[in-house]
């Protein structure tokens, strides 16, 4: 059973992301945003997002979608994180999870943000991923884990 | 200067961990090298042609006596006893053993220092004025303003992985020592129609294989938009920049294949969701950021007995008034200047310092200039609160040290990238090219002659000797596995910013003085009075120069 880390805990998976994935038998299919607009933007569904796809597409459903996945085919490749960011900010509330490529040293930025799970091809890293979650005590600039940049909290 | 507080120093501290176990992880093989490779540039660390090289971040060019103590202890330490001061006002080292880095950032966290983001795709280093606070052209001092961006973009967590490098220039001069043109950011401080101030933004600039000049997409920005406005910049370029070619990934392409106007249009949309929110600046934070930057005590001398001790010195030293001339320019406050320190004698490849120069130059710098001294992009050092009276004893201390070359801004200063010496990227040696053209235009006469020139030599394409922009400028290529130069002018990197023009086909290394001497032998001839050689090259354009340095040469 696929793995992954939400709210701070290592726990496995309810979604599968590959119809092909006989794993996934009794797992709930997330959809491609193509295949979420093409099935007529179901409700409560989870829907993965790539590189390149415009999030505002998901802005109408964002209150009731249960998944968003954001892959990311390239560590290196930092599209996510501004997608991320745009979804808090487009109100989505829901489960948020960075999936694919991704590293240990990444988490502590996926996380701020606005990350709350986290899925590695490589789930051999997930307890040192979990264990970099935090990273750094402060930080200087405003996100999703803290709306105030430090200028503003500076005693 | 700025100085840390326990958030500042508790992040910096918290960096050295984090890479001490990134450095552990990959010496253990829990890391990939194409994993390790983006952590250790983010810590400025490059593997290079002989050895890594560590570039240290010097925000804005400023440092203090006792940081620059340390550096030199880190070269003799860790190094080989000198340092070397980039063209963005950083300093590299370039022996440094791997397992020794995270000791070595230890070291620099001791002293307020670090190499974040020095190197990778992500804001890098933000560079100003050398002049910054004491330049008598300054409309507003830029460094709270390079300081506020450099928290901002210090950990990002949004702008970690950008499809490139970024880089961020800040002006607030009428003349532009900054080349704010050739950023991939330029913010220039003016006020409005109002008198109220603000930024000029420019974006899109840069140097590298495709050279362009900055575009403006703001005339005038509230101050206290500046980070919104900035992050709107950086998320456009980070969802839209391409990464499919590193080549074509810097933001000067995606303004070019946008159009600037619809490149601005993208941002004020993204700008809207974030204008006046939480990373709106306050005037506290503001406030707070200028009192690191007040002058310094300065003293009431009495300027009229100060000029005239300097002018009977000079009259009685002519290696003193040369260099008085050169190498010192007005300050805002009378019987003050500030001082160029030429790091371009010759035989010293261009920016390197040793240990005991450091050590010397911290010194001086506590003597002579409330101990502080500046980095500059042409590779130099600035101490910049002289006293006009100390001026003599600084300059015998400077000239015991092999530090008094009276030749900033001259054609002999020139900018030069580590080239194939050191570098892995470069495809020709520059250090050479440099040493012989010092070697050959020693004649300080004829150095002084030549007027105001910049020459720039860049080891290839990449452009870190900002060739593009030299008065004359000069690119290593290589050519079936040898190395040859092409020459480029009528560059500049002032507010009248242009890209220099090929001359034609490349040179070997060997003619390369020849080549200047003929290209300086045409300014001579054709210049009117006063005339500079970019003035000069303006007017008459390229043909003089083609028609008598091919007459001469052998093209290859």
């Amino acid at each position: 059973m696929p793995a992954l880390i939400r709210n701070n805990t290592i726990v496995s998976d309810e979604w599968c992301f590959d119809a092909s994935d006989s794993d996934g038998i009794g797992r709930r299919r997330a959809y491609s945003l193509s295949e979420w607009k093409e099935d007529g933007r179901p409700a409560h569904a989870g829907v993965q997002m790539e590189p390149g796809d415009d999030c505002r597409e998901l802005a109408e459903a964002l209150p009731r979608l249960e998944l968003i996945a954001v892959h990311f085919p390239a560590f290196t490749d930092g599209r996510g994180f501004s997608m991320a960011r745009e979804l808090r900010d487009l109100g989505y509330r829901g489960e948020l999870r960075a999936r694919g490529h991704i590293l240990p040293d990444q988490m502590h930025f996926l996380h701020r943000c606005g990350f709350d799970a986290f899925q590695p091809d490589d789930s051999s890293r997930l307890g040192a991923s979990l264990e970099r979650l935090q990273g750094f005590s402060e930080h200087y600039q405003a996100a999703v884990d803290q709306p105030l940049p430090l200028f503003r909290r500076r005693g | 200067m700025y100085a840390y507080d326990h958030y500042d120093q508790q992040l910096v501290d918290e960096r050295v961990a984090q890479f001490r176990d990134q450095t552990s992880r990959y010496l253990a093989g829990d890391l990939t090298d194409a994993e390790f490779l983006p952590l250790r540039l983010q810590n400025g660390l490059y593997v290079q042609r002989l050895a890594p090289m560590l570039r240290i971040a010097v925000p804005y060019g400023l440092l203090s006596a006792v940081q620059v103590r340390k550096l030199a202890q880190i070269t003799r330490d860790y190094d080989k006893g000198y340092a070397h001061i980039s063209t963005r006002q950083n300093i590299q080292i370039n022996w440094p053993r791997l397992e020794d880095v995270p000791d070595i950032l230890a070291e620099l966290a001791s002293v307020q220092m670090h190499a974040i983001q020095t190197s990778g795709n992500c804001i890098r280093n933000t560079t100003t004025d050398q002049f910054a606070g004491v330049a008598a052209d300054e409309i507003e001092d830029p460094r709270p303003y390079c300081e506020i961006i450099r928290q901002w973009s210090t950990l990002h967590p949004e702008f970690a992985f950008l499809p490139r490098k970024f880089k961020i220039a800040v002006c607030g001069s009428h003349e532009d020592r900054a080349a704010i043109h050739a950023h991939d950011i330029g913010l220039e401080l003016h006020a409005n129609s109002a008198g109220e101030m603000g930024f000029r933004v420019l974006v899109g600039g840069g140097l590298g294989r495709t050279p362009v000049i900055g575009s403006e997409i703001c005339q005038w920005l509230e101050r206290r938009h500046l980070l919104s406005y900035l992050e709107a910049i950086l998320r456009v370029y980070n969802k839209h920049g391409r990464r499919d070619n590193k080549y074509k990934a810097r933001i000067k392409i995606l303004v070019k294949a946008m159009g600037v106007d619809a490149f601005r249009r993208a941002v004020e949309t993204e700008w809207a969701s974030l204008k006046d929110g939480p990373t709106t600046l306050t005037e506290s934070e503001m406030a707070r950021m200028a009192t690191f930057f007040t002058p310094p005590p300065y003293e009431q001398p009495d300027a009229m007995s100060d000029k005239a001790a300097v002018a009977a010195a000079a009259a009685a030293e002519p290696l003193f008034a040369n260099w008085l001339r050169r190498n010192t320019v007005a300050h805002r406050v009378d019987g003050y200047r500030a001082v160029t320190v030429s790091l371009k004698a010759t035989g010293n490849p261009p920016g390197d310092v040793s240990d005991s120069q450091l050590d010397l130059l911290a010194d001086l710098c506590e003597q002579f200039s409330f101990g502080e001294l500046r980095t500059t992009h042409q590779q130099n050092i600035v101490l910049a609160d002289v006293r006009e009276r100390d001026l003599h004893a600084l300059w015998r201390s400077l000239q015991a040290g092999g530090l008094a070359s009276p030749n900033a801004g001259y054609l002999t200063d020139i900018i030069c990238c580590p080239g194939g010496d050191f570098c892995s990227l470069a495809n020709a040696k520059s250090i050479p090219v440099a040493e012989a053209i010092q070697e050959r235009f020693d004649d300080l006469d004829y150095l002084y002659d030549m007027g105001p020139l910049e020459l720039n030599i860049s080891g290839c394409m990449n452009a870190c000797g900002h060739h593009h922009i030299g008065h004359i400028g000069i690119l290593g290529v290589d050519k079936k596995g040898e190395e040859f130069y092409q020459v480029s002018l009528g560059g500049s990197q002032s507010k009248d910013a242009s890209i220099g023009k090929i001359l034609g086909p490349s040179f070997s290394r060997s003619e390369m003085p020849d080549v200047i001497e003929t290209i300086l032998s045409v300014y001579v001839a054709e210049r009117l009075e006063d005339e500079t050689f970019l003035q000069a090259f303006r007017r008459i354009g390229m043909q003089p120069f083609k028609e008598r340095v091919y007459a001469r040469v052998d093209p290859q």
